[in-house]
């Protein structure tokens, strides 16, 4: 039964890089990466049918070219008013049409989190989908900035990658049309192709918001005010879990995100949402290859990926797998061994559907990928596998990441490590032609510091006040992981969590949201400075003593950069949290004595 | 056709940033409109008319039409003469659809010992003829807490039971369970699985044996 745990995810991998080789030349046709008077491309003539009366009424058209100072004051105007379109939506909840159950309007707190959380691609959920949001909220306000703040995100990679292959060039795109292109013409296609095959296999999308049925059992105890019948909650959620797993989102219609069985009803489903959210993140590298008119360079990029990625999964589904001690030791026995039957392993969280392996697969593609769906608990993974979950985001969403953001904070590793390489021989460093000079470095530095830097201030923080630190659910050593794991989370744009926590105070709501955006306008500004201050360069003529940056030894120069900085900065705080619970003798209550 | 601007001196911050505040907010209403109107609303119309009943929440009708649950939501057991599902940890009461979510305790909570502790006990008690160990499912709460599914062997263990309380034979039982077994996916994709409620609901099928149980 091991053997096709393991079968199972060697297939959902294989089928994700198929699915991603599939996407990618779609993916590299829909930006105009060299300058306007270049020849155009295949799909342009349709391209632009799409987005001339979109940009026509927002008087953006005929496109004008903008520099880099003006698309990052677009991307950052557009993010203002997206957060403050959510926030309008959900306090006017109650005034709004279509909220059958007349939900209330959302509390500030939560309200400021959540349009900060989506706006910024984490979809950190500090409220509860079925209790809080009327349908309109979750269709109008959070489906439609799961789109955009992926398209945004795209936006960004197109930018950094116009700075590699433009040459002496003041211009770096335009915001609007990069937007628009990348919202309707790949992930509206994509979403809708996707959320009709979700559909068929059984999760809901409908008008209504729930069906009442009597329970079949009608003994239960009632004492207790226990229902004798149960509410079904069904609403549009087939379009919303589409573009989430697609757009690295990951903010479910419901509570418990994918592990619900309407967000996620059958291994096939739970196959097509592990594909659907590595593609992207994936056919970024393939597409970057394309761009820059050079495949092995995307495919050096991914496979320092794949490098950091293959590792971590090993552990986690080895992890997931394994009988967990703590029941082992409870009497009667527990059958925690994989048999013939079923798979034994940690099932605490989990659904029987998927299985521990499927599960820790989903739980590694979710934190690689600034995805942040689950479908099953972290919180009760065993110590190292939730330590593996953290540690992929800690190392900054560039191991796949989120979608083009991903890719363009490899592309910052890449260049300290191209900047540490010519320290080593002696030359000034240059990638793909560009030489790298100390703007850049200084703000590649920005984009790899303010997310581990808001990551463990914000953890420390929450630990030295009493009150906040007893926001954990869990005691002892695991406690600290749910303070560390949620400030993780929300400083790369990540939106998973340890679900424990109850971070709902004014300290929690308004710190995380803090985090979400420092980390998401301070990588993505600096990056797109980055694309600017590199356009406007000459290419430098390639000479024997260039450093290759496709070889095997330059992608292991890169995914050492990435882990060295990631190990440097969190391996301390995991010494405190997993690690510590992973070594520590087990609570002496797990024997069998009286509790 | 792209054209690069052609303005010489750059303008302040506040009037670079004040050029994209009208194409923002139209751009924004506009998506909005497509990819929160338009699109959930399509995606709505073509899915209620291609997968009427998984659009609706996979509804589980028996022979008069009535619902009596979804296919893919678990219903809480309690008597004996029930298939009982697995724990669960929703918000108000157990398989509440309107708070799902898992029980998020640690990998080394003693509190989770003592919660697998005490149903271990109660199964072992409701369970007398058992005398392995218990499937690892049976006695965690899973994640969405509505999870409607468990193992095969722990649909099994509890056939003796079921068949007593429910006075019928309990080789129909076992054929029952055995039929009701969902493979993985081309032997590949997810585990094998019983559907509680749908196997709870089969049971009713079977004809009442009176002398099978007081033969017992």
């Amino acid at each position: 039964m091991l053997l096709q745990a393991w079968l199972e995810v060697v297939c959902i991998l294989i089928a994700t890089l198929l699915a991603a080789c599939a996407v990618a030349p779609w993916l590299a046709a829909i930006f105009r990466i060299d300058t306007a008077d270049s020849v155009p491309g295949r799909c342009e003539s349709w391209l632009e049918r799409l987005e001339r009366p979109v940009l026509r009424l927002a008087g953006v058209w005929p496109v004008c070219e903008m520099t880099a100072g003006a698309y990052a004051a677009a991307i950052f105007v557009f993010h203002a008013a997206g957060i403050i379109l959510l926030v309008a939506i959900q306090r006017l909840q109650p005034l709004l049409p279509w909220n059958p159950d007349q939900l209330p309007a959302v509390p500030w707190l939560i309200a400021i989190n959540t349009a900060a959380s989506f706006a910024t691609n984490t979809n950190w959920q500090s409220y509860g989908g079925e209790t809080t949001l009327s349908p309109l909220t979750q269709t109008l306000g959070l489906t439609v900035q799961n789109f955009l703040s992926a398209a945004s995100g795209l936006c960004v990679l197109a930018v950094l990658t116009r700075g590699l292959v433009r040459r002496d060039s003041r211009t770096v795109g335009n915001f609007w049309q990069d937007l628009v292109r990348s919202t309707l013409g790949l992930l509206l296609p994509l979403a809708v192709l996707l959320g009709l095959v979700l559909a068929s296999q059984g999760v809901v999308q409908s008008f209504g918001t729930a069906i009442e049925v009597p329970l079949l059992d009608q003994s239960l105890p009632t004492a207790a005010a226990t229902p004798t019948k149960q509410r079904i909650v069904i609403g549009p959620v087939a379009s919303q879990v589409a573009i989430k797993q697609l757009g690295t989102n990951g903010g479910g219609y419901f509570n418990a995100n994918s592990a619900h069985p309407f967000e996620n009803p059958t291994p096939l489903t739970n196959l097509l949402e592990i594909v659907a959210m590595l593609t992207l993140p994936i056919a970024s590298c393939l597409a970057f290859g394309r761009w820059v008119g050079d495949r092995r360079q995307g495919r050096a990029l991914l496979a320092a990926m794949a490098m950091l990625f293959l590792p971590f999964l090993l552990i986690i589904v080895r992890c997931e797998t394994q009988p967990s001690p703590l029941l082992a030791a409870v009497t009667p026995a527990i059958d925690q061994t994989a048999s013939g039957a079923h798979e034994g392993g940690s099932m605490e969280g989990k659904e029987v559907r998927f299985g521990p392996a499927a599960s820790a697969l989903f739980a590694v593609g979710t934190t690689a990928t600034s995805c942040g769906a689950v479908n099953a608990m972290h919180d009760s993974f065993s110590p190292l596998g939730g330590m593996v979950a953290m540690w992929m985001i800690q190392l900054g969403e560039v191991v796949f990441g989120g979608v083009g953001t991903g890719l363009a904070g490899l592309i910052a590793y890449t260049l300290v490590a191209v900047f540490i390489a010519g320290l080593m021989v002696g030359r000034s460093p240059e990638y793909l032609g560009k030489k790298i000079e100390a703007r850049e470095m200084k703000m590649g530095m920005v984009v790899l510091l303010v997310p581990l830097i808001a990551t463990l201030i914000g953890t420390a923080a929450a630990c030295v006040l009493p009150s906040e630190a007893s926001a954990a659910l869990n005691p002892g050593p695991h406690g600290f992981s749910e303070l560390l794991y949620a400030f993780s989370s929300a400083a790369n744009n990540n939106g998973s969590a340890f679900g424990g926590l109850t971070a709902t105070s004014g300290f929690w709501t308004l710190s995380l949201a803090a985090a979400m955006l420092a980390s998401r306008l301070l990588t993505m500004l600096p990056l797109v400075a980055i694309g600017g201050s590199l356009a406007a360069k000459r290419t430098v003529a390639e000479s024997p003593g260039t450093l290759p940056t496709h070889t095997p030894l330059f992608v292991l120069l890169v995914a050492g950069t990435v882990i060295l900085v990631g190990a440097l900065s969190f391996v301390p705080a995991l010494a405190l949290g997993p690690l510590a619970e992973a070594l520590q003798p087990l609570p002496t209550a797990a024997g069998g004595g009286k509790p | 056709m792209p054209a690069p601007s052609k303005n010489p001196s750059p303008p302040g911050l506040a009037a670079v940033l004040i050029a994209q505040v009208r194409p923002a907010c139209t751009l924004l209403l506009a998506l909005a409109l497509i990819t929160g109107v338009l699109y959930p609303l399509g995606m709505t119309v073509a899915i209620q008319t291609l997968f009427p009943r998984q659009a609706g929440g996979s509804p589980l009708r028996d022979a008069e039409g009535v619902v009596r649950g979804s296919a893919l939501i678990g219903q809480p057991f309690n008597a004996p003469q029930w298939f009982h599902g697995r724990p669960s940890s929703t918000g108000n009461a157990p398989y509440d659809p309107t708070a799902s979510g898992g029980s998020n305790l640690g990998p080394t909570n003693p509190a989770l010992a003592r919660a697998v502790r005490e149903r271990a006990d109660a199964l072992t008690q409701g369970n007398p003829g058992h005398a392995g160990s218990i499937p690892i499912d049976l006695v965690t709460a899973s994640g969405s807490g509505l999870d409607p599914h468990i193992s095969p062997p722990a649909a099994l263990l509890q056939v003796p039971r079921v068949a007593a309380a429910h006075g019928v034979d309990e080789s129909a039982v076992r054929q029952l369970v055995a039929q009701h077994v969902e493979p993985a996916v081309l032997g590949i994709f997810g585990r094998p699985r019983v559907n509680v409620l749908q196997l709870n609901l089969a049971l009713e099928s079977i004809p009442r044996n009176t002398e099978v149980s007081q033969r017992k």
